[in-house]
């Protein structure tokens, strides 16, 4: 009999009748305190710009709703143009103050903030679950004790930032762009992290969920925060436009869609904003037959149950060892019959309100695809309130990687179940997605825990857990679930720079090229060589059958080298994607090659440098220092292979958080004309000495030193495919790597327009750019040019999490 | 299911029996591979724990009506070297009204007949308690079997359990040789909850298992299996004697298995926590548990009980409060 929800207990109060059904009743958490802020407010919200309260300069304004009630809660302001002027010029004007002041003074606010949060926790519950819909049991429980806990952490980090961070400076002014389904959690991950580095913030709530955030501004007001450090401004997609394109402004992080965030990356290509994104995802939640399996329902109801399964790491995508698959969706199904769809203000609701109708619409689209190609939909008999924004838990079998409701992120309360027969069938199945969030593990073997979660591609593995997130651990993806990490020292290092980065010089504009002359007539040549492409361990012919001559500066003929086109590059990159042992071979072994290569290069060290001289008229003195400089960088590369560790982390659990610096895969690194031969050493040895595989293309004016190392990597038992050089017209070529969905990274070192380009063209699959901007790196210097500030550009953080306990 | 069995003949109980509606587990041949596929995560079961008491919640009627369901579910235990007949008495006269008449009629349930679930002694103290609930339908358990310990000779604790059982018991709690566990030694386990039973006649069978003797939550998984395969009515946590009593994660890796013996063998096994369970909100927490876990069913006294001694008193005085709106004084509350 289906239970109704909203007014699930019409007629029986009696104390007998209720001793003979054992109903739970109603448990309705009261509203008031909420109301009146709202009241006291005259449900009417500014901006929060250098400390005071504003309305929007042209007066505009929207109406947000109790998704639960569709209810009116307020009108909030709609921040225009001028208004995101001056909440970045409040942010500016305070910053420089915010950042002179001691670890310890910004440590005391931060301090206060969390303090704050705590004294007024349940009025932001509330608030929110009013807002957003989700259930009080969550916004109580688990959404604001986590904010307390991300600005005390942060504290921490604010005290000890000078101590832990030598020699860096933040940013200086952060947009911040969040989204509706966890509002003030959200705000806390990213305002914490900013401020306690000395960053200011504009920060923006999604129009849906404005009003947790608005209440925090007043609580920085109450802990006296000083003007301009977090100015909170509100406004739907086109606030967040001019926020992503203010030239003002020097980071941008945004959590929300993949499809928003790939504007955002094309919106700040080339503007030199340091960029985070945490967008969508489609995790695994893989059960083995070994797992617990009555607590592997628990961990899909924490999965995909939680927050209306609106939450950008819910395991989505159930995984199941086939022997075990019948009992266990018999166990999902039980389960499901027992959960409560209703009224979020309710104590004892499960699933609360969809956020809004369109969220809702965008569910029930989906699940109709779901049926219509052909998948086994499941629901309980629960019921679900006719009014407001609600949908009931919802399971998908029958279904297979083909179906739309498999590959696309639902956003929504509905869970698709595949079955798998290996391990191995397991992992390709988890990582048959465009996205890489999160996974969930289950299995009581600790062996084979262990070895999935290294080969599942995303940022957060929780092991017999779903779920988990502390202020301590990094959280954010791989592919196109985004770049950055949010949380302890990882996520730190998004808003700090080291100071030598901001004092970069422009690169140069370089002189012409040189006009090509013919030698003289009678000239006695050396043997005549061709330098071709390096492609899976092998030399190829450029597929266009074209070369490209390499001139000295005075325009003599020095040789030619093949005009590398896109389909080298895709040769290059199938190379690299078949080299996959690279990545799985021990650092120890990594080293050991990347130390032969240095001592094959000294072997030829004054080939080299002769090389260099012919090329680019350096100095015999300046070529054999650059010769030296290479092996050494070579050697730190190889130092580094099994030293630039990943950590513990310690979030509030009885478990570990294991903190892996994993490669990305297949990097595209485009050299700089400087320094032909320092430059692609000290930029691919560290890619190669993490583990990734990667395609270079050198120096396009100075190729010859890039060419003259196929037979330094010949001899030094570096694996075919590993290492690859493409030679020919870096920034088209740049370009074809920047839009290869099959490479993970691009290094762009060049002018900035070409920096730009490939931003842009990054957008595609979301890939990680690193870029000079245009700014001239000193090849030389070890600060600028290795170790960790270059390592870490090199891998991605992932986070395992692993209760433990017997 | 087998609602009577040939030894239930030879061994008529005189008092009532709760579980007659319920069916008796007919327990099932040893079964050790089942043994084998047992799982158990623990910070995962501790989670779920954790979980279901902030997940449900009662107020106002509903939570008196809860309350009172926690009432009829309480074995009213005395298990103490000075126990005399005078002290079980007491216990007996508070087991028939366990809250005031004054305070059930002001809550509405003045006529739902609102008594204990069992009272629970000693051998010594069963026949001052048959005397004391002569009439009141409230069943005799005895704590048997070389209760605490469970280690005194076989035959004297399968003697302990046929004289409990003659002399009026209609519960008989044993408790299990936990070296069996300790070393693996299911069969053993199996043989001796097996003898239990036959020894009980038509008295249930409630097993002890101890958990906080037991080490793991896999212990505790596995030894209940093994008691319910062996023919257990109820399979309960704790004596009250070991350091660590029931908790959540105990009891909700027992429910489990009850849920897994049920949809193997159609069967209904009770579940009794003891120990440590002294607040109201506590036994909430376990009802939340038995409902989510198990159903409705597991909510009425022929499936669940909850071994307690002060816990009554609190309850009684969240009753009042609810009757009343005023707080409650425990020394307002008639003792046991």
């Amino acid at each position: 009999m289906p239970r109704a929800t909203t007014n699930r207990w019409p007629d029986m109060t009696s104390t007998a009748d209720i001793f003979d059904s054992m109903e739970y009743g109603p448990a309705a958490e009261s509203a008031a305190e909420a109301e009146k802020w709202l009241d006291g407010h005259e449900r009417k919200f500014g901006l929060f710009i250098g400390g005071e309260w504003r309305p929007a300069a042209d007066g505009q304004s929207f109406e947000t709703f109790n998704p639960a009630t569709a209810q009116p809660l307020g009108h909030i302001a709609q921040a225009g143009a001028a208004d995101i002027d001056a909440a970045v010029a409040a942010a500016r004007a305070a910053q420089t103050g915010w950042a002179k002041l001691s670890g310890h003074k910004r440590a005391r606010y931060l301090y206060a903030l969390a303090r704050l949060v705590q004294r007024h926790a349940r009025l932001l519950a509330v608030l929110e679950t009013l807002d957003n819909g989700k259930p009080i049991r969550e916004t109580r429980d688990i959404d604001i004790p986590l904010v307390a806990r991300h600005f005390y952490h942060h504290a921490g980090w604010a005290q000890i930032t000078e101590q832990e961070f030598p020699n860096h400076t933040p940013l200086g002014v952060a947009g911040q762009i969040i989204p509706w389904n966890f509002p003030l959690l959200m705000l806390a991950w990213k305002i914490a992290p900013a401020i306690a580095t000395g960053n200011t913030v504009v920060l923006k709530p999604a129009e849906q969920t404005s009003l947790s955030a608005l209440l925090f501004a007043e609580l920085c007001q109450e802990a006296g925060l000083p003007p301009g450090v977090v100015n909170i401004i509100t406004g739907d997609g086109a606030t967040g436009e001019l926020i992503t394109a203010h030239p003002d402004i020097d980071k941008i992080a945004f959590t929300g869609s993949t499809e928003v965030g790939r504007k955002i990356r094309e919106a700040t290509a080339g503007s030199g904003k340091k960029l985070s994104l945490e967008l969508g995802g489609k995790s695994p939640f893989i059960v083995f037959d070994d797992a617990d399996l009555d607590s592997a329902v628990e961990g899909l109801v924490d999965a995909i149950w939680f927050n209306q399964g609106q939450v950008c790491c819910a395991g989505s995508r159930l995984l199941v060892q086939e022997s075990i698959a019948e009992p266990f969706y018999a166990k999902i199904r039980a389960r499901m019959e027992n959960l409560i769809v209703g009224d979020p203000m309710q104590k004892g609701i499960d699933i609360g309100a969809i956020v809004s109708p369109t969220q809702l619409a965008r569910i029930e689209e989906l699940v109709t695809v779901g049926e219509r190609e052909g998948g086994t939909k499941w629901q309980p008999e629960t019921a679900c309130p006719s009014e407001g924004c609600f949908y009931p838990p919802t399971l998908f079998t029958d279904v297979a990687p083909a179906a739309t409701i498999v590959q696309e992120e639902i956003f929504g309360p509905v869970l698709v179940a595949m079955t798998f027969r290996t391990p191995a069938e397991a992992v390709a199945l988890a990582n048959n997605t465009r996205y890489g969030l999160a996974a969930s593990v289950w299995s009581e073997n600790i062996n084979l825990a262990l070895d999935i979660a290294p080969k599942l591609a995303c940022g957060s593995v929780w092991i017999n857990a779903s779920n988990l997130f502390d202020a301590a651990c990094g959280f954010g993806g791989v592919r196109e679930s985004g770049f950055g990490r949010e949380g302890g020292r990882e996520g730190l290092v998004e808003y700090l720079r080291p100071e030598w980065q901001a004092k970069l010089p422009l690169l140069e504009t370089p002189p012409a090229q040189p006009t090509q002359h013919a030698p003289a007539a009678g000239t006695e040549l050396p043997l005549d060589r061709t330098a071709k492409l390096y492609i899976g361990g092998k030399q190829k012919r450029p597929d266009s059958g074209y070369s490209d001559p390499v001139l000295a500066p005075d325009g003599a003929l020095l040789g030619e080298v093949g005009a590398g086109n896109r389909k080298d590059v895709r040769e290059a990159v199938e190379a690299a994607g078949k080299a996959a042992g690279w990545s799985k071979a021990s650092a120890h072994n990594r080293a050991q090659v990347i130390y032969y290569i240095g001592e094959n290069l000294e072997a030829r060290a004054g080939e080299f440098r002769d090389r260099l001289i012919a090329m680019t008229g350096a100095s015999r003195a300046q070529a054999a220092k650059e010769v030296r400089a290479s092996v050494s960088r070579l050697f730190s590369a190889a130092a580094w292979a099994d030293k630039y560790e990943g950590a513990v982390h310690q979030p509030p659990m009885r478990g570990i958080t294991l903190a892996l610096n994993e490669p990305i895969g297949v990097i595209g690194i485009a050299c700089p004309n400087e320094h032909p031969l320092l430059a692609l050493v000290s930029l691919a040895a560290p890619a190669l000495a993490m583990g990734n595989r990667v395609v270079v293309i050198p120096a396009e004016r100075h190729p010859l030193s890039a060419t003259d190392l196929y037979q330094v990597l010949d001899t030094s038992d570096l694996p075919g495919g590993v290492l690859n050089i493409v030679t020919g017209g870096r920034d088209e070529l740049a370009q074809v790597l920047a839009e290869h969905d099959d490479v993970a990274a691009v290094w762009y070192f060049g002018p900035a327009a070409g920096g730009a380009a490939v931003e842009r063209a990054a957008a595609g699959n979301l890939k990680r750019v690193w870029s000079n901007h245009g700014r001239r790196w000193d090849w030389h210097s070890a600060q600028h040019s290795e170790g960790r500030e270059v390592l870490r550009h090199a891998v991605a953080v992932k986070n395992v999490w692993a209760p433990y306990g017997e | 299911m087998r609602q009577t069995g040939p030894e239930m003949s030879d061994n008529v109980s005189i008092l009532p029996t709760r579980s007659d509606a319920v069916g008796r587990n007919p327990g099932m041949a040893f079964e050790p591979e089942w043994l084998e596929e047992v799982r158990i995560n623990t910070s995962a079961v501790e989670r779920r724990a954790a979980n279901i008491p902030a997940r449900r919640t009662v107020k106002k009627e509903w939570q008196t009506a809860w309350l009172l369901k926690a009432l009829t579910c309480i074995d009213l235990t005395t298990l103490s070297g000075d126990d005399t007949p005078g002290r079980v008495k007491r216990l007996c006269a508070k087991a028939r009204q366990p809250v005031r008449q004054k305070v059930l009629d002001a809550l509405g349930a003045g006529e739902l007949g609102i008594q204990v679930g069992a009272v629970c002694v000693y051998h010594a103290m069963i026949a001052p308690a048959v005397q004391a609930l002569a009439g009141s339908g409230i069943p005799i358990a005895a704590v048997s079997a070389g209760f605490p310990a469970g280690l005194s000779a076989p035959r004297a604790r399968l003697l302990e359990v046929e004289e409990s059982v003659a002399a009026g018991a209609s519960e008989i709690d044993i408790v299990i040789d936990r070296s069996n566990v300790l070393t693996g030694d299911w069969q053993a386990l199996y043989d001796e909850v097996r003898a239990y039973r036959e020894a009980c006649g038509a008295a249930h069978l409630k097993t002890i298992i101890a958990t906080g003797d037991l080490a793991t939550l896999r212990n505790t998984a596995k030894a209940s299996l093994v008691c319910m395969m062996a023919g257990a009515d109820f399979i309960k946590t704790s004596t009250g004697k070991e350091s660590t009593n029931a908790t959540p994660a105990v009891s909700l890796v027992m429910l489990r298995m009850i849920r897994a013996y049920g949809e193997r063998t159609g069967c209904r096994v009770g579940f009794k926590p003891a120990g440590g369970i002294s607040t109201a909100k506590a036994a909430l927490g376990y009802l939340f548990m038995m409902k989510e876990e198990l159903g409705r069913p597991w909510l009425e006294p022929e499936l669940f009980r909850i071994g307690a001694s002060s816990l009554l008193t609190d309850i009684e005085r969240q009753l009042e409060h609810r009757a009343g709106g005023r707080y409650a004084a425990r020394h307002h509350q008639p003792m046991a």
